[in-house]
């Protein structure tokens, strides 16, 4: 009789399941998963170590690349960071920009998890479905930045500048007519406060279409129920945070427990699961949806009737007016000193977490007084998460594995960093 | 006109004279194989064709359930034609590449494999009848022959995956070979069903039986209703379609049995998936749908036998059976844009624990309909 052995197989990084990059050894007996050992690394581009070598504010682009599909949320948690060392806080209207744009952020992060995770349980119309919205998402981001991802809007001591008057508009072209330009155009009329408010009026429909495609088909729910149980104490152990945490029942959520910024002028819940499973976080995330678009509409009200600074007015931190420079010697010394040295951070150590769309997204920084960080340390959410891949796995078949990664939200920037 | 109807008349002599003659001249046996072979042609050449604009069809159809165009550049002649050309320039660019045969694979059984799978699709189409008796083979056990042919197709599966000696491969096959053998059970005795009711393995005569005075109200399908549904879905596990195409399983095997497979082997594939589509809509509607006949009652043909175009749509041809036909093969694509993939044990549970049993009572009922003579045929 031959001895009969579990065998190997090697899922990634070119696995079109893998997330980016994630090679998954797995030791398989038959369909079932004996263990799985994730290998990381693949997409590691030293964003510590480089950080250490630049001025504070150069960094903040290298943020935007971490978890790339919830750039500014990333900004956030350094800028929160910088501004908690310097001891500086932002103009009250640049918290509530900061508020609505995490907002905007997290819907776009979970739009992205939640086509991914329908397209690897195999629903594949969800995944257009959610880009269809993303793309309006990504031109608020436009608006406000100049950049469809990277946006780097968030700089201490504010953001990089207000909200324009005007949304910009698609143009007749040889390839869209009257017609068609007229109907992309049609929430883009006014400012982009006007569409933001416009797309939070037709948001919650469209998160009701996504659930008729999901939440109640008999398919997804075998694919989803009772898969990659996790308890709550398991959970905590794990270093679980955001939707991975709240799934698993635990009301844990940054926004509610450490208010930054202006979250605790904002009324919204958090959900929470009961089960631990697949299915319960998918229903946490599509009810953050919900939220989320609360949140956003509360900024978008009390951004409307009270103008004022975005950025502080202290030039050592924050550039000054490009009119000023041509005629103020000071301020055209402040921009020189403030483009090419930077600034300096008293000498400390700091610890700054958000409540990123993942979990909790923490910068852990340490100074000696120089103008560029000692040491930046980044709490990126999925790392934690990916951790608990064997444990998640363990005992299942493989086509659950492509299950527990969407559910896990992996994405492989912020874990490989 | 004076030289058309002498042309005609000229070419009509050709025929008769040189042709018919010439044909009539060679031995019998030779005169039935190359009658067969052209019977082949006929339904063969339109059925590729099929074949090649299914595809295009699919694209254009989940296309537009996703709020997305599909191709719509490769036309004809600088005319894009809502990118009508697409097949031929798919068909074109595998047949250029290279197919490339893994080191550790079995080279014979590597190649043999698509073509396991695309013969068996192709061969059961010679039983199919398109109308009143125009049919390749009238085979009186064409029910049992087609279930045979069908099954075959498996193995072309099986064999790919294994002899590629991959392990995504090998699980794709393990995967496909746990789905048939749950399936297929279902399926027989979704046919047994089929077969209690019509009294006859002939796939015309299973037509026939369907023939009411009620038109729609007579088929099958009512009778049948949930041997109708198990059929369909088993029809739909059967060609590895979503959403049970764990086989391939995408997101978690790649590709699954084809995983290895390149240009024109995996071409090959491809067809017979698409050639197993349009089979099964075909098998559908012939023994659920009543084929060829149409959907008004009879008295309402006779109403309008005298007016020339409208008598042709409304009566019984196989215009009928294309759009019954077309309907399934839409069902194939709106499945696929609409539903998540099941896990392979989980296809294997429906298999055995909701769709045998349901077949075993409904063929008991099926028993007791026949007794009561409710088919027409139960007293003969």
């Amino acid at each position: 009789m031959p001895e009969i052995r579990n065998y190997t197989l090697n899922f990634g990084p070119q696995h079109p399941a893998a997330h980016g990059v994630l090679r998954l050894v797995l030791e398989m007996d038959g369909e079932v998963i004996q263990r799985a050992d994730p290998h990381i690394g693949l997409l590691h581009r030293g964003t510590e170590k480089l950080a250490e070598y630049k001025p504070f504010n150069q960094s903040i682009p290298y943020m935007d690349r971490l978890d790339y599909v919830s750039m500014m949320c990333n900004e956030h948690g350094y800028v929160l960071a910088l501004e908690k060392l310097l001891g500086v806080e932002a103009p009250e209207r640049a918290q509530y920009i900061r508020v609505m744009f995490d907002e905007i952020t997290r819907i776009l992060n979970h739009l992205m998890w939640l086509g991914t995770h329908a397209l690897d349980v195999g629903a594949m119309t969800m995944f257009l479905y959610c880009f269809r919205e993303r793309e309006d998402l990504i031109d608020m981001y436009e608006a406000v930045s100049g950049a469809r991802m990277h946006a780097a809007y968030y700089r201490p001591g504010g953001v990089y500048r207000d909200l324009p008057d005007r949304m910009p508009r698609f143009k007749k072209s040889k390839y869209i007519d009257d017609k068609k330009v007229a109907l992309l155009n049609e929430s883009r009329g006014g400012s982009l406060l006007d569409f933001i408010e416009d797309f939070t009026n037709r948001f919650p429909k469209l998160v009701d279409e996504y659930e008729t495609l999901l939440t109640d088909n008999r398919i997804w729910k075998q694919r989803t129920v009772d898969i990659a149980i996790i308890t709550p104490e398991n959970a905590l152990q794990l270093g679980f945070t955001g939707p991975m945490l709240r799934g698993s029942g635990i009301e844990w959520d940054l926004r509610k427990k450490q208010p930054y910024e202006v979250y605790d002028k904002m009324d919204f819940d958090i959900p929470v699961g009961t089960n631990g499973d697949s299915y319960d976080r998918y229903l946490v995330r599509v009810e953050e949806f919900r939220q989320s678009n609360r949140i956003i509409k509360q900024c978008v009200e009390w951004l409307r009737n009270n103008p004022g600074p975005v950025m502080l007015d202290d030039h050592k931190l924050t550039p000054p007016k490009r009119e000023d420079m041509k005629g103020d010697m000071e301020s055209l010394i402040h921009h020189f000193k403030l483009f090419t040295e930077g600034y300096t951070l008293p000498k400390g150590e700091v610890y700054a977490a958000v409540e990123h769309p993942k979990g909790e997204f923490g910068v852990y920084l340490v100074t000696d007084g120089a103008n560029k960080p000692y040491r930046l340390k980044i709490r990126a959410p999925g790392f934690a998460h990916m951790a608990a891949m064997n444990e998640m796995t363990q005992g299942h078949m493989l086509s659950d594995v492509t299950t527990v990664m969407g559910t896990m939200d992996v994405v492989f920037g912020e874990i490989d960093r | 006109m004076e030289w058309l109807n002498t042309s005609i008349d000229w070419l009509t002599l050709l025929f008769q004279e040189w042709v018919v003659v010439y044909f009539q001249m060679l031995p019998e046996a030779l005169q039935t194989v190359i009658l067969i072979v052209l019977k082949i042609v006929v339904i063969m050449v339109p059925l590729m064709l099929s074949v090649a604009y299914l595809t295009l069809a699919e694209r254009k159809v989940i296309g537009s359930m996703q709020i997305r165009m599909g191709p719509n550049r490769v036309g004809f002649f600088g005319y894009s034609l809502a990118g009508f050309g697409q097949p031929i320039a798919d068909a074109v660019k595998l047949m250029f590449k290279e197919i490339i045969i893994p080191t550790g694979a079995n080279k014979y059984l590597f190649l043999t494999a698509p073509l396991l799978s695309l013969g068996p699709a192709l061969a059961a189409w010679a039983v199919l009848p398109f109308g009143e008796g125009i049919v390749l083979a009238e085979v009186n056990a064409a029910l049992l022959y087609v279930l045979a042919l069908t099954s075959v197709g498996v193995y072309g599966v099986i064999i790919a995956g294994w002899s590629s000696n991959s392990k995504y491969a090998l699980l794709g096959t393990m995967r496909s070979a746990a789905q048939i053998v749950s399936y297929e059970i279902a399926m027989g005795f979704a046919l047994v069903g089929v077969l209690m009711a019509a009294g006859s393995l002939n796939l015309g005569e299973i037509v026939n039986a369907q023939r009411g005075d009620y038109g729609i109200v007579s088929w099958f399908f009512l009778p049948l209703f949930p041997l109708f549904v198990i059929y369909f879905i088993s029809g739909v596990a059967e060609t590895n379609r979503a959403p049970f195409d764990v086989a391939e399983g995408e997101s978690e095997i790649v590709a699954g049995f084809h995983v290895d497979y390149s240009g024109m082997a995996f071409a090959v594939f491809f067809l017979a998936e698409y050639a197993n589509m349009i089979l099964i809509a075909a098998l559908t509607s012939l023994m659920f749908l009543g084929g060829w006949l149409s959907i008004f009652p009879a008295s309402w043909i006779a109403l309008v036998a005298d007016i020339p175009v409208l008598s042709w749509v409304v009566g019984d041809g196989i215009h009928w059976f294309f759009a019954k036909m077309s309907f399934f093969l839409l069902l194939f694509l709106w499945f696929r844009a609409t539903f998540p993939r099941y896990r392979y044990d989980q296809i294997m549970r429906l298999g055995w624990k909701v769709f045998i049993p349901i077949t075993i009572v409904w063929l008991l009922l099926v028993g007791v309909f026949v007794i009561q003579g409710w088919f027409g045929l139960g007293a003969a």
